[in-house]
């Protein structure tokens, strides 16, 4: 009989087999990074503002949508106001970080809370595709994250030094990398019609119908919410 | 007020740090019962199904046969790269033939 509570592990081995499965997202999150770094350089960051920025915020979406919002004084209230725009865009990590919880549990405090810092969209996909498929070292999750934060960083600085020298994504379709790669990830977590197909469907209609009404980024986590509710609602299956 | 772009970006750090750890500590205080077992086994395709559907429309035909293309190529060949090349491709080429 399986023990109802095992303390989750972590090892070296995780960590690059979580490295290994970030390889199919790394070329994305590279030129993502140099988007923000050439972004930056343009609103008037230093150098290691945009550095430091990739370094600890470390979440794209958010750090694009403060650029938008940079100035060249900061009053206290612009800064409160910067604050709670990025953790509206980052909201997402919380539901993300609620997946994960249970597999976490048992674990040092200390550990979890280094984990988390990483935790950005792409691993914790990866990670939850692993463990959907019966993995349990939670390595996987650190180490995807790690190796995509050193990149994050390492692509901001060419990004800043060439400026506007970047040339236009589009073409090559990169501006659509993340939704591409987060759906041939997604394909594995599909459980069939009975599990997914109403839970998934519910929570693009109302983030559809959410992205309608309501400015920013709510939509997501409206919708994400929704077909959580809609998962936990729906019969057992036989 | 000085060193008000390091205080912001301090503050975007926190709040994004926020975030992440929100998640376990609001569901180390849930009992995991059956529901909410169901709920968390629903939210991560919930999750990419809502971020995903309304950027694919809003970013038009292009994105949504890259997408499709991603998924078709992940379904025969099981290997993500090959699905993200085959989305990018045909996306890319959707752009070019001016859909």
């Amino acid at each position: 009989m399986p023990d109802p509570l095992p303390r989750p592990t972590l090892t070296w081995e995780g960590c690059l087999t979580g490295a290994r499965l970030m390889m199919p997202a790394l070329p994305g999150i590279v030129v993502y990074g140099l988007a923000f770094g050439a972004a930056s350089v343009n609103r008037g960051l230093t150098f290691g503002q945009s550095l430091s920025m990739s370094a600890i915020v470390y979440a794209g979406a958010s750090q694009m949508v403060s650029l938008e919002m940079w100035r060249d004084v900061w009053t206290p209230a612009a800064i409160v106001t910067v604050a709670i725009v990025t953790a509206t865009v980052n909201a997402r990590f919380i539901l993300m970080g609620a997946t994960i919880q249970p597999w976490m549990r048992g674990a040092p405090v200390a550990q979890n809370a280094f984990n988390l810092f990483f935790l950005v969209d792409a691993s914790w996909l990866i990670a939850s595709r692993y463990r959907a498929e019966g993995g349990r070292d939670i390595g996987v999750l650190l180490g995807s994250g790690m190796i995509s934060w050193v990149l994050w960083i390492a692509a901001t600085a060419p990004g800043y030094w060439a400026g506007s020298l970047v040339a236009e994504p589009r073409t090559y379709a990169l501006d659509l990398v993340m939704p591409i790669f987060f759906a041939s990830l997604a394909t594995s977590l599909w459980r069939g019609v009975r599990a997914s197909a109403l839970p998934w469907g519910v929570a693009a209609v109302v983030a559809l119908a959410v992205q309608a009404l309501v400015p920013g980024y709510a939509f997501i986590v409206a919708g994400a919410l929704a077909g959580a509710i809609t998962g936990a609602l729906a019969r057992e299956p036989v | 007020m000085p060193y008000g772009a390091v205080a912001a970006i301090a503050a975007m750090a926190l709040a994004t740090y926020l975030c992440r750890i929100a998640g376990v500590l609001i569901m180390s205080r849930v009992r995991i019962t059956r529901p909410v077992e169901r709920a968390l086994g629903a939210l991560p395709g919930s999750i990419v199904a809502a971020t995903i559907v309304p950027i694919a429309l809003r970013s038009g035909a292009p994105a949504i046969v890259g997408i499709a293309a991603a998924i078709v190529t992940m379904r025969l060949v099981r290997n993500e790269l090959a699905a993200l090349l085959a989305g990018l491709g045909i996306a890319a080429l959707a752009r070019a033939l001016g859909l």
